[in-house]
């Protein structure tokens, strides 16, 4: 009861500032609402119990990766840029793609209903209460089963920081004399 | 019984603590706030060999009440230019997140919100560290140069300062080797020693790390008031600005709070497992009895008949906390003389003490922030940035490496934990005077660079 109480707000406030991020002309709300889906999102998580995904959403996409965001957008006037751009081809590129996301979602949802018992959303659900802490069992499958490719996707981070930090470096060089 | 009141009292009954506990940081915490900003100013009179408020209550103790009244009846002004939306919503971001991170700290073993939550240190750091995004928006909203300068200063030092105090609390982390509140005061509990003991560099770390953080001097540049008037508060006024300065206390008491949990101890009391030192629980409970004899000393010399009745009133309340926290002493020693425990009451509280000790921690370690703030000039920004990457974070990767090694050396090759942490840690600090070294030689190089440059200039 309790849980799915919260479950419908939080996809609500998800879904309602999603389409305000959309919406919005200024770029700093659109951040803003970005920032309630995310943290709705992150609601919907705890609602799962799953607690450390749900505070790795709000460590990494609220705290850091938003942060950014704004940061950049408060460096880089926006509005201005915007008035100078004209985003007709955007525009068709995107209709098609959202097009082709609804078709998807649509096919994939009809095939479920036509499959009743064994369709894609129906999983055998554990009880929440009984989950044994999943933080340390993520840490667990995350540093046995999947040590290969957590490291792989650990160096290419870093191959993209150093070559950011490369790149910044040499346009500094070239405009010293 | 109606299936709906039942249900009601049901949930009141599995939840009254958190509720309460709820209720009490949300009500009480703008009330500390305002007494932590009266004892910084008595702090820096007393530094300053000056007398601090004394006008308002005995010694300026109603000081706060009358600042909040004064804040709360200002005229509210928003710029015209301003996006009122954000320009609203960012003060409430600021303090929002602060209380919320309050809610899974453990003040004490029985007063917890969210009681059992897994990953409650995170919680804590990842909800506090939100309330930059107030800072943030905050600035930009109010369209000023001022403001968003401090905004702009306040992120990129967050951004350098946060990976630093990260990794301090890894360190710790690894020592403990959960992330539940609880479990790590256990952990300390277990091991017979707070972890500033067994991870010093680690703490001083986050000390510095947590300064920045909540942005307060020597690393205060994003409200620098001799460049940037203050900083990204510029524009605001009235109760706005009291929610930014409410948000600020408060972010002190939670990083005071993260800081205690992990190396201070938690609520555990000095040498926790030492038996023959338990009657070291009941000192805080005489130190308050006699605040509250001094009370009434110093009543009789107040000058005005309401300052004897407030002076009268804080000896009563010093009393009465007193009174609780020795409450299992008293019934103890009642129950030796053959009276039994009156009301048929179970004073004993089991957390009370504990409590004590967690805010006496936190009191210790706002008051390092207080004395650093009056000690030390305000850094360069140049050189907060410096200080941040070339040093801070530098060292706390490598003191995370050292505490790994560390708990290697105990499990794998049998060490005593002592002798693996002693000396890790010297070789910790040996790295740190050579990253110290490589600074001095590096700033050195671009002072005699830039002595150079200006020379062109002089003649």
């Amino acid at each position: 009861m309790l849980d799915s109480i919260l479950f419908y707000f939080f996809a609500g406030v998800a879904v309602l500032s999603a389409a305000l991020m959309v919406t919005r002309r200024n770029a700093i709300h659109s951040a803003v609402f970005l920032i309630t889906t995310l943290l709705a999102t992150a609601g919907i998580f705890l609602q799962l119990r799953a607690e450390f995904l749900f505070i790795a959403q709000i460590i990494l996409y609220v705290g850091g990766i938003m942060v950014l965001f704004i940061f950049v957008m408060m460096l880089v006037r926006l509005d201005v840029a915007l008035h100078h751009i004209r985003f007709r081809l955007q525009r068709f590129v995107a209709l098609i793609v959202a097009l082709t996301l609804g078709g998807y979602i649509s096919v994939i949802l009809f095939w479920a209903r036509k499959l009743p018992g064994q369709g894609l959303f129906i999983q055998g659900a554990a009880p929440a209460e009984r989950l044994s802490p999943n933080s340390e069992q993520l840490a667990k499958s995350l540093f046995s089963s999947y040590l290969l490719p957590f490291e792989i996707a650990s160096v290419l981070l870093l191959v993209a920081m150093v070559g950011a930090v490369v790149m910044a470096k040499n346009k500094k060089g070239a405009n010293e004399p | 019984m109606n299936p709906t009141l039942h249900a009601i009292l049901i949930f009141l009954q599995t939840w009254w603590v958190e509720l309460v506990s709820g209720v009490v940081i949300v009500a009480v915490v703008p009330l500390v706030a305002g007494y932590l900003v009266l004892m910084e100013r008595k702090l820096m009179a007393d530094m300053q060999a000056r007398l601090g408020p004394m006008r308002v209550g005995p010694h300026g103790l109603l000081q706060p009440i009358a600042d909040a009244f004064k804040l709360l009846i200002k005229e509210d002004i928003i710029p015209a230019d301003a996006d009122k939306l954000i320009f609203w919503l960012a003060p409430v971001i600021s303090m929002v997140a602060a209380l919320t991170a309050m809610g899974a700290i453990a003040f004490g073993p029985a007063f917890q919100v969210a009681r059992d939550i897994n990953v409650g240190i995170l919680f804590v750091v990842g909800v506090s560290s939100l309330g930059f995004l107030g800072i943030i928006l905050g600035g930009w909203a109010s369209n000023s140069h001022y403001s968003i300068i401090g905004a702009i200063r306040s992120t990129a030092q967050l951004v350098s300062y946060e990976t630093a105090g990260g990794l301090a609390i890894v360190s710790a982390l690894l020592l403990s080797g959960t992330l539940s509140i609880r479990g790590i005061v256990d952990a300390q509990q277990k091991s017979g020693a707070w972890f500033i003991f067994l991870a010093p560099v680690a703490f001083f770390t986050y000390l510095v790390a947590s300064i920045a953080e909540t942005n307060r001097a020597p690393f205060d540049l994003p409200e620098a008031e001799s460049e940037l008037v203050a900083g990204y508060m510029t524009e605001y006024s009235g109760f706005r600005w009291a929610l930014y300065f409410l948000g600020e206390y408060a972010n002190m008491i939670v990083v005071g709070s993260v800081a205690t949990t992990l190396f201070l101890g938690g609520w555990l009391r000095p040498f926790p497992n030492v038996h023959w030192l338990n009657w070291i629980e009941y000192l805080p409970a005489f130190f308050i009895a006699i605040v509250g004899v001094y009370c009434i000393y110093r009543a009789g010399k107040q000058p005005v008949a309401i300052q004897v009745a407030f002076m009268w009133a804080v000896a009563l309340a010093c009393f009465a906390i007193a009174a609780v926290l020795a409450a299992p002493w008293i019934l103890h020693v009642l129950h030796k003389f053959g009276v039994a425990a009156p009301l048929n009451l179970d004073f004993t509280v089991p957390g009370l003490n504990g409590a004590f000790w967690f805010l006496l921690k936190v009191s210790v370690y706002i008051y390092v922030f207080m004395w650093l703030r009056f000690t030390l000039p305000r850094y360069r920004f140049d050189q907060l940035m410096h200080l941040g990457w070339y040093i801070l974070i530098p060292l706390a990767i490598v003191n995370v490496l050292a505490v790994g090694v560390a708990l290697l050396l105990e499990s794998a090759l049998g060490w005593n934990r002592w002798l693996a942490m002693v000396v890790t840690t010297i070789i910790t600090m040996a790295f740190a005077l050579f990253l110290v070294h490589l600074h001095d030689k590096r700033t050195a190089a671009a002072s005699s660079a830039a002595a150079v440059t200006t020379d062109s200039y002089a003649g």
